[in-house]
Order: C-alpha cells, then sequence, then structure tokens
C-alpha cells in the first residue's frame, strides 16, 4: 500500500490496463507527449509509444466515433473529453451510439469503450468546463457511469471499467484529482463495477453519496460523530446502473435516509435513488427522505462556485433534521 | 506604385478563386446517357472483364427490384422504414462491387442494397426495417459476421466511425478499407467533416463516398452549401477528391476501385462525390417530391437512370439481352418472395430481450424487470 493521490491512481491504472494488453489504447486531446491537462496521461507516451497512446485532431465527436470504429477492430479505446462540460459535441457518439450497440446489433458485438472526463468543479476553470452532468448519461441504457470517490477505488474502477464488455463513462472528479490522497493497494486490481461500498458503518442514518460528494459526507459524519450521531456513509461508486441491495440493506438497518449529490437538484441520480427507496423500502423509514444538492442553476464558473457547491455544513444541518425527526 | 506580382494577384482576386475551384473538379465519365463509351482508353486499361460488367449489372437489378419490392411491400403496411434506391443503382452497387469481404462498410439507411450484397440475407434486411431485433444481426444465412456496421440513422454518424475503423484496420496492417456513403445532405454535417479530416491525419485506410442525389428530403443541393462540388470539401483535409457521374457504373466501379487501392497501399482516404439523382421519394414513410420538384424533372432523370445505359452498354457488346435480363429478375424475384416468408415467420419479439440486449450483464433492477417479462411470457 502507498498514499496516493486521486490522479496517481489513475495513471497508475492505465499505465497497468497498457501493460496487460496490447489492444488497449489511449486517445484525446492533448494526452500524448503532455500527457493530459491534468497529468492522467503522464509519461504513458514515452512509455509505450505513439501507436498505443496519441493525440487526435481537436473533435470531440471524432473522438467518439474513432473509439467506436477502433472498438469494431477489437481495441479496447480509452478516450478522453478534456472536461466533461465538452461531452455535448460527442453526445451522439456517446448516447447515441455506443450505448445502443448491443441493442442494434442483437448482443452480438461488444462495445468496450472508456469515456474518460473530469467532471465536477472547485477548480475555477473557465466558463463551461466544469459541470456535473452524470444524471445526463445515467439516462441512457447500455452505458454504465462510474464515479470513484476514492484513490483506491478509481484504480479499481477503471480497471474493472477497462475490462467491461460495454461502455462505460468514467467521471473523474476535477478536485479530488490532487486535494485528495489514500491508501491505494499496489498492482493490478479490480474493483466491481455496480456495486456500492459502505464509506463508513454507522446506524443513526443512511447518508448516500457518490463521487466527490463521498469526501463531503464523510466529513459531515465526522462532525455529526462530534454530536452523538452515528452516520452510515454508502458511496455508489456506480450510478448507472445503482446497487438498490446496498442502498437497501442500509436504510433497513437505519430507518433514516439523506441523499447528498452535488450536481443540481432536479432529475439527476439522487432523484432516482430517492425514488427507489420510496418505491422498495418505505416502510423502513422513519422520516422522510432528506436531500442535499446544489441549486438548479446553470454552473457558475470561477468564484462563483464555492457559494454554490454543495458543503459539510449543509450536510450536518439536514441529517440532523432527519435525526430529529419523530 | 509597382505592378502586383503574379502571386499576389491571384491570391487577392477572389473570381479566379472560385472559378479555379469549378476547374480542379472535372467530371469522370466512361459510358454516356446512350451507353456509348467517352473514354475508350480508360475503359481499356481499367481490367473490367466480361463477367464484372455482368455480375455489375446483377447486382444493380437486385437493387432495383428490392426497392420496387419493398415500396409495394411498405404500402401495403408489411415493411418497416424504407429509402428507396431508384436512380442511384451505379452510385451504390457498381461502385460497392471494386470492394472485398474484408473491408467494412459504413451505410446510410438508403444503403440497404450495399449491405445486402455483402451477405446480410434480405430477411433480416426486412426485420431490420421493422424493427425487430433479429434483423439486428450483422451476419450472413450461415451466421458469419459481415464486415459492416448497421445502416445508419444519425446522418454523418458513419463518417466518424468508419475513420476509427480505418485506423484500426492500418494499425493491424491488414489488407482492407472501411468505405462509408452519405448524402449531399450528410456532407453538410460536422460529423462529415470531423471524419475525413481524421482519417486523412492518421493518413487510415478508408474510402468516403458522398451520394449527391440531388434533395435532402426536401431541401435541393444548392441550399445545402455554396460550395461548387461537394468533393472539394475534401481537399480542406488534404485528400484526394473527385465527382464521379453517378449514374455512370463504370465510372464508378473504377473510381472505387483505384481510391480502394491507393488507400489500402498506405496513403491514406479518398473522397467521391458521385453526381446522381433520387428518382423516388425519400422514403416511403409519406414524402410526396412534388411538394418541391417538377414532375418533368422527374421524367428528364429517369432518362438518364443507370441501367438503361449500362443494358444498351452490355448488349451492344453481346453480352447482354432481354431474355438474360428477366430471368435475373425472375431469379431475384423468387429470392425475395423466399426472404419475404422467412422474416414473417420468425417469432415474435420479447420485451425481455430488448433488456437482455442493453448490458452484458443485466442490473439488478433489469433482472427484476426481465424477471417480470419472461414470467408474462414478454
Ligand atoms: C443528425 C440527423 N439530422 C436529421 C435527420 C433527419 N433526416 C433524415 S434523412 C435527412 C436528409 C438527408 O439527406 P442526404 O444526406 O442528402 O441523403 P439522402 O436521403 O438524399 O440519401 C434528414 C434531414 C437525421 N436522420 N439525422
Amino acid at each position: 500500500m502507498a498514499n496516493k493521490t486521486y490522479i496517481a491512481a489513475i495513471q497508475e491504472a492505465l499505465d497497468l490496463a497498457l501493460a496487460k494488453d496490447d489492444n488497449t489504447l489511449i486517445f484525446g486531446e492533448d494526452v500524448g507527449e503532455n500527457g493530459g491537462v491534468f497529468r492522467a496521461t503522464d509519461g504513458l507516451q514515452a512509455k509505450f509509444g505513439e501507436d498505443r497512446v496519441f493525440n487526435t485532431p481537436l473533435a470531440e465527436s471524432g473522438i467518439g466515433g474513432l473509439a467506436m470504429g477502433l472498438a469494431t477492430q477489437n481495441y479496447r479505446p480509452i478516450m478522453e473529453i478534456q472536461f466533461f462540460g465538452f461531452v455535448f459535441e460527442v453526445m451522439d457518439s456517446i448516447a447515441g451510439q455506443m450505448a445502443r450497440t448491443r441493442y442494434r446489433f442483437n448482443n452480438t458485438r461488444n462495445m468496450p469503450i472508456v469515456v474518460r472526463s473530469p467532471y465536477g468543479g472547485g477548480t475555477k476553470t473557465p466558463e463551461m468546463h466544469a459541470d456535473n452532468l452524470e444524471g445526463l448519461v445515467a439516462q441512457v441504457p447500455g452505458i454504465r457511469v462510474v464515479m470513484p470517490a476514492n484513490p483506491a477505488d478509481a484504480k479499481g474502477l477503471l480497471l474493472s471499467s477497462i475490462e467491461s464488455n460495454d461502455p462505460v463513462v468514467f467521471l473523474e472528479n476535477l478536485h479530488l484529482y490532487r486535494s485528495l490522497k489514500g491508501e491505494v493497494p499496489e498492482g493490478y486490481y479490480t474493483t466491481p463495477l455496480d456495486q456500492a461500498a459502505i464509506a463508513r458503518q454507522g446506524d443513526d442514518i443512511s447518508i448516500i453519496a457518490y463521487g466527490g460528494s463521498v469526501p463531503v459526507a464523510l466529513k459531515a459524519a465526522d462532525e455529526l460523530a462530534k454530536q452523538g450521531i452515528n452516520a452510515e456513509v454508502v458511496d455508489l461508486r456506480t450510478v448507472s446502473p445503482i446497487d438498490i441491495k446496498t442502498i437497501g440493506e442500509s436504510v433497513q438497518k437505519t430507518g433514516r435516509v439523506l441523499v447528498v449529490q452535488e450536481a443540481q437538484r432536479m432529475a439527476g441520480i439522487g432523484a432516482t435513488v430517492m425514488a427507489e427507496i420510496s418505491e422498495r423500502f418505505i416502510l423502513s423509514l422513519k422520516a422522510p427522505i432528506g436531500r442535499i444538492a446544489a441549486p438548479d442553476s446553470i454552473y457558475p464558473f470561477a468564484q462563483a462556485e464555492n457559494d454554490w457547491m454543495i458543503k459539510a455544513d449543509d450536510v450536518v444541518e439536514k441529517a440532523k433534521e432527519v435525526v430529529n425527526y419523530d | 506604385m509597382a505592378n502586383m506580382t503574379e502571386q499576389n494577384a491571384k491570391v487577392l482576386d477572389f473570381d479566379y478563386q472560385i472559378q479555379q475551384q469549378d476547374e480542379a473538379f472535372p467530371t469522370l465519365q466512361i459510358l454516356n446517357n446512350a451507353g456509348q463509351l467517352v473514354d475508350e482508353e480508360t475503359f481499356n486499361q481499367s481490367d473490367i472483364s466480361d463477367d464484372d460488367l455482368v455480375a455489375i449489372m446483377q447486382r444493380m437489378i437486385l437493387s432495383r427490384q428490392l426497392d420496387i419490392r419493398s415500396t409495394k411491400l411498405a404500402k401495403q403496411g408489411r415493411f418497416g422504414f424504407f429509402a428507396p434506391t431508384a436512380g442511384q443503382e451505379a452510385s451504390q452497387m457498381a461502385s460497392s462491387y471494386a470492394f472485398k469481404d474484408d473491408d467494412w462498410l459504413f451505410p446510410g439507411y438508403r444503403d440497404i442494397p450495399e449491405i445486402v450484397v455483402k451477405g446480410w440475407p434480405i430477411w433480416k434486411a426486412i426485420l431490420w426495417s421493422r424493427g425487430h431485433a433479429k434483423g439486428n444481426e450483422m451476419t450472413t444465412e450461415d451466421g458469419k459476421p459481415v464486415n459492416a456496421w448497421m445502416p445508419q440513422i444519425i446522418i454523418g454518424a458513419q463518417y466518424v466511425e468508419a475513420a476509427g475503423t480505418a485506423l484500426g484496420l492500418k494499425k493491424r496492417k491488414q489488407d482492407a478499407v472501411a468505405y462509408t456513403y452519405t448524402g449531399d445532405g450528410g456532407s453538410s454535417q460536422g460529423d462529415f467533416y470531423e471524419g475525413i479530416n481524421f482519417a486523412s491525419a492518421y493518413k487510415a485506410n478508408a474510402v468516403f463516398f458522398i451520394q449527391n442525389n440531388g434533395y435532402a428530403i426536401s431541401t435541393p443541393r444548392k441550399l445545402q452549401t455554396a460550395a461548387q462540388h461537394l468533393a472539394a470539401k475534401g481537399w480542406a483535409s488534404g485528400l484526394p477528391s473527385m465527382v464521379v457521374d453517378g449514374n455512370d457504373p463504370l465510372a464508378m466501379y473504377l473510381a472505387a476501385k483505384k481510391a480502394r487501392a491507393w488507400s489500402v497501399a498506405g496513403n491514406g482516404p479518398v473522397l467521391i462525390e458521385t453526381l446522381t439523382n433520387r428518382l423516388e421519394p425519400h422514403s416511403t414513410a409519406g414524402d410526396d417530391p412534388l411538394r418541391y420538384r417538377e414532375q418533368s424533372d422527374i421524367d428528364e432523370w429517369w432518362k438518364r437512370e443507370p441501367l438503361i445505359r449500362m443494358r444498351q452498354f452490355m448488349t451492344d457488346k453481346g453480352i447482354w439481352d432481354e431474355t438474360k435480363e428477366q430471368a435475373y429478375v425472375d431469379e431475384v424475384n423468387a429470392l425475395i418472395d423466399d426472404q419475404i416468408k422467412i422474416a414473417d415467420n420468425i417469432e415474435k419479439q420479447k420485451i425481455s430481450d430488448f433488456i437482455k440486449n442493453t448490458l452484458e450483464v443485466p442490473s439488478q433492477a433489469m433482472q427484476e424487470q426481465i424477471d417480470k417479462f419472461e414470467s408474462e411470457g414478454k
């Protein structure tokens, strides 16, 4: 085990995947010599050559189509979209095309593509770079949306995503890239997709979070513990499809739920989680389900982000409301 | 003030530039409307054998009969979506004859005949048009994979996908290319540019076709772009680009064959604009061409359709006649009859199959839905 940043864990997973299978290719804008704008692919072109790790012309739809065509030739493309705010340009490739391949070929073809992209905010990028658009892709059948919340998961989930025969949108939290460190096991290992994790055990309330909202929830749980409330934090890890079983076990144990997401409140992952709980476990609930989400506005940028983004204090407040409801 | 240099005068002369573009794209034609060779030398150098001519003619007849029968079936409500192909047989069938089994076809929704001659059974094409999942298998009758994608509905998407496969073929050092078709309307899409540019930047194995058939639904070619030649769009990406008489089977076959050979040799992609015309409605879903074009224009183009000139040329050569043609038409129709029967007898599809075809391993919620539908026999 070594203590590593989230981005270092991702870089390590990519390195291991390239070493393991010659069919694995990495491409995107500036991923070559430059190692990507966040250095996720740092050193990989030098190590594996321009045939395996290469820059593309600046055209997202072209990158998506390239991935599909290469997958048709039995490659396992790992394509990078520089910021998830640019996903609209390649939305047809992702949602309209790769997600439908299995269906369109009556289950006779695989589409083993990983779409890697930084998302979220809090790093003062220019307008339209930062965004929480996971709900948009999670709505699309035929595709997985994976959002790791810590370095160990980032590595294990990325390797599983690369092994997947279905397309995976792998979203890396911009803010966590360098701000979060954690113990990362050595060598090649995979963390199963579609399975939530219990990030913290507790029995007073289940705080359900994913991606960048998990560290916020954990921080809130520490504060709640000081106030005598023992919160359980469920980290969804894969937000589409959602692991209902793990959520159900936690909800049945605590009877109280708070859903936390960085994305705007409207539609989205949190709403789906609340709907599944209401439909399946409502009789286990002792209080209405609480929700912390960003306001329903366009994602603000640069300095405005700080005021807008969800905070641990808000989570603490809302959790106390849910716990004290009777 | 000193006189301008000749070079600078040209750069600043916009009329000259426009005229240049026009001069840069002469149309390749070998066989004229009357079925006469207009370029005997090119034909003689082309190595087109009599067998090739017969094969191309047969493919064009297959396509025409498929068109006639599909349109009829659509009127009876027994077909799903169908985009007529009459008039485009040379553009589609003679060009695709230049490609091999190992080459990868990326068809648009109007390019069903190209996939069929690659081995996709007609009954699957019929099921695809009806939205039956069994039609979604890109395999031959014996279950062998056909190197083709499903007909693409999103205009332009096949261009970027073809570019990816073209790069894959180059990387794998395959003796094969990816070839793809779009329309004059499709050449306005962003994906069109991204596709040709990616393939060109990587010098990948690709041949791109623009079937300039006069209309994108109701929008005439001239409203699509001010570019005088759609082929000129290839120049910006650095590719050899040409305009071909799309109703001339010999020119189409030759252009495609040359483009394929050039690309397979590692030189990068080629772009081919085919000048043809759509003689029938945009699709069988109720488009009335007379809302946007004159009957006289349609009649005029019917006189220039590719089967007429090929029939004349081959008859003059002594390798074709009415009896041979009728025999082949009958053969094809018997085949289509059989294929319709197969399609009609395929088991009804199940909702549970739709869900099973979504992810390799279904999620809990999906599995619950599969179980529920299966228990209801759906
Ligand atoms: C991205 C996209 N936009 C719009 C359409 C709707 N549409 C279907 S066919 C068509 C016209 C296409 O014309 P063209 O590319 O010239 O091909 P043709 O049908 O003439 O063969 C349009 C607008 C579509 N299928 N995809």
